[in-house]
């Protein structure tokens, strides 16, 4: 159900799309949180559609972080829409009672009685010299909580329509778009409206030397690498995971199975990070496939450096994902 | 200046119509006796960790009543006697409490939110829930509560001030029973009144004798009819006291003395209100007796639906975790289902 034409988009108009088209449709939707209604968001993501939807619909509130995950969760229960956007993904934390607590949980609670069509979109990630906590990706946190789905775009395209899927989904999703993709990542954009479905990785370009794994913001980073290592002959595939809870483990395993190497790609701190579910997850259900450890590409134990000229060090780079490949390829 | 605590028992007025005052009793009565019950059963082993509300029963039956069908109660875990006169049975509740799941599935027609163990977490969900009544057209009030000590935790003033700000229609019931398990009121806030933060928050804050069923309710009605005309938020606070311990688990002999709880026992809710009843002549006779052997009847017919509801399955530990089962949960649901753990499918 792909609309025909298209056009080039960023980011940011393509979510802002989304969220237009999503108020459109149904009435129970509401868009809310800082600054979402009059100035727009603070990277214009809200641009315009309280103008066009009035102040019920999409409208500030207090500088709250748990009170407006708590605020989603009520209006959820009684029968609304939320979605709900906190201004940088390192801003979560405290709002985290609310989510590990409440917002995974309503449904087993109640057994099946309640659910929330919770959405929280939040920017995360770095590659944009940002304050401290502006850069963080607390996906794996939000991953381990049980109940909550989290999904990860790495382009226009996709955001659009994972974002309207995430918003029709009857339960919580959280909805991390990469800041550096914002104005970074221009693509093609169907108009109309189209969901695309969560819960699928899909392998993004082809090869069968050794398999790249990773989403959102290092997508475009393990592609570039994969474009480096064509042209010394040697073709990786690369997948965009797009959904990590729920993981799309056979989509990742086949990949891996078929090129017996792996390399896993995250901006977030190494230790405990999604990529270690993913190592995990390959060691698994494919170690007989496998011609070498699988290597992982990441942050390092430590906060992520504010504005800094460091901070390329720490956000997996290109040349960082060479070197991985490099190993995984002469073990 | 000391803020005014609404009181009308002990100044020998009963300002209610003979059937609501009645109403109240006997809701009081058999929260009262279900949570006697509780204890015994606790004892037995035949429920698990449970916190009684022994002595706040005015507090929760008061609000409860002068709530509307179509109202809803955003409780916390000691309100068991708000979510009885709210109409959940009793089989659910003893559920509840035994951690069946059964009990977790509160029955809708009830208009309440299961209770859980984070404190104050409720509060900014409730200002949600009000709010959805108002884009869905529905006048529906909420009320929510939550002890004294709750009102250290920042959602308590988070869901205040965003009520305040979206005027939202909900009612804030501070129990205010002088501790947080073993921490007495002195330590959790300089202020006198949990009252007084409502002015912070630019709305109404309401101080009542909480062992006072008639001021209770009397204050509940008039707040939740302004609440419910758009007036914006009303935050009550019911002084009262917890009788029993903190949970089955806690020893109040560590913390406060046998003179101060029984110098409560005798503002005992119940027994100020009866004594009213009687003056009244609305009480009396074998009436007690009847709705003693009436409640004691109830009680075995809901003990034995209760304990008839059956085992739960292991699988039902990864069911509606998500609306539809992820290739994760699948996998799991389909070992629990045959015996096994999910390590052995493979």
């Amino acid at each position: 159900m792909v609309a025909e034409k298209a056009r080039v988009l960023n980011l940011v108009q393509a979510i802002n799309e989304a969220l237009d088209l999503a108020l459109a449709r149904d009435e129970r939707v509401l868009v809310f949180g800082e600054d979402v209604g009059r100035l727009g968001g603070v990277f214009r993501v809200t641009e315009g559609l309280q103008a066009k939807y009035g102040e019920g619909r999409v409208f500030d509130t207090p500088l709250a972080e748990s009170g407006i995950l708590g605020l989603a969760i009520g209006l959820a229960m009684g029968g609304m829409r939320p979605v709900a956007e906190i201004q940088f993904a390192g801003f979560l934390y405290p709002a985290l009672d609310q989510i590990l607590s409440h917002l995974g949980r309503w449904r087993h609670r109640s057994r099946g009685r309640v659910g929330l069509p919770v959405v929280v979109r939040a920017p995360y990630g770095g590659g944009v010299h940002t304050p401290e906590q502006h850069a963080d990706s607390p996906e794996a946190l939000l991953a381990h909580a049980p109940g909550v789905k989290v999904v990860i775009p790495s382009s226009p395209e996709r955001a659009k329509g994972l974002l309207l899927a995430a918003i029709e989904d009857e339960d919580p999703v959280f909805f991390l778009e990469a800041i550096k993709l914002y104005r970074g990542a221009r693509a093609e954009v169907p108009e109309g409206y189209y969901t695309l479905p969560l819960g699928r990785a899909r392998v993004v370009r082809e090869g069968g030397a050794a398999t790249l794994i990773g989403y959102g913001g290092m997508v475009e980073v393990m592609l570039e690498a994969a474009e480096v290592a064509a042209r010394e002959g040697v073709e990786v595939m690369v997948v965009d995971l797009e959904t990590l809870v729920p993981l799309d483990e056979d989509t990742l395993l086949e990949a891996v199975r078929e090129t017996g190497r792996a390399v896993v790609v995250y901006e977030a701190m190494r230790t405990g990070g999604f990529g270690a579910e993913i190592a995990a997850r390959i060691a698994e259900g494919a170690i007989d496939y496998l011609q070498a450890p699988v290597v992982r590409v990441a942050g390092y134990d430590a906060p992520y450096p504010p504005f800094s000229a460091i901070e390329h060090h720490y956000r997996p780079s290109a040349r960082r994902v060479l070197a991985a490949l490099r190993r995984v390829l002469t073990y | 200046m000391k803020p005014k605590v609404v009181q009308y028992l002990d100044r020998g007025e009963l300002p209610l119509k003979e059937g609501e005052a009645l109403a109240l009793y006997r809701a009081m009565r058999r929260a009262r006796f279900f949570d006697e019950k509780a204890l015994t059963l606790q004892r037995q082993g035949r429920l698990g960790v449970y916190a009684p509300f022994m002595g706040q029963e005015a507090a929760q039956v008061g609000v409860a009543l002068a709530l509307g069908e179509g109202d809803w109660v955003v409780p916390s875990y000691r309100e068991s006697a708000l979510l009885l006169a709210r109409g959940l049975p009793i089989h659910v509740l003893i559920l509840y409490w035994r951690a069946h799941p059964g009990g977790w599935r509160f029955p809708e027609e009830v208009r309440a939110v299961n209770p859980y163990i984070p404190i104050a977490t409720q509060i900014p969900q409730a200002v949600g829930l009000a709010l959805a009544g108002r884009y869905r057209g529905a006048d529906w009030v909420v009320a929510t509560s939550i002890g004294d000590g709750g009102t250290s935790e920042g959602d308590f003033h988070e869901g205040l001030n965003f009520a305040a700000v979206f005027n939202a229609p909900v009612l804030f019931l501070v129990q205010n029973n002088g501790y947080a398990i073993s921490v007495p009121r002195s330590r959790q806030m300089r202020v006198d009144f949990v009252a007084r933060r409502a002015e912070g928050y630019g709305i109404p804050g309401v101080v009542v004798d909480g062992n006072d069923a008639v001021a209770v309710y009397l204050e509940a009605r008039k707040a939740v009819e302004r609440v419910r005309k758009g007036e914006g938020p009303t935050l009550l606070e019911a002084l009262t006291y917890r009788l029993a311990p903190h949970t089955t688990s806690d020893d109040p002999s560590r913390y406060r003395t046998r003179e101060e709880e029984e110098a409560w026992r005798s503002k005992d809710p119940i027994l100020r209100l009866g004594k009213a009843l009687e003056a009244a002549g609305l009480w009396g006779g074998d009436a007690e007796e009847a709705l003693l052997r009436e409640l004691e009847e109830e009680f075995a017919r809901e003990l034995a639906l209760a304990d008839q509801a059956p085992e739960p399955s292991p699988e039902m530990i990864v069911e509606h975790v998500y609306k539809e089962m992820g290739p994760d949960q699948k996998r799991a649901w389909e070992a629990l289902r045959q015996g096994k753990h999910v390590e052995e499918l493979w």
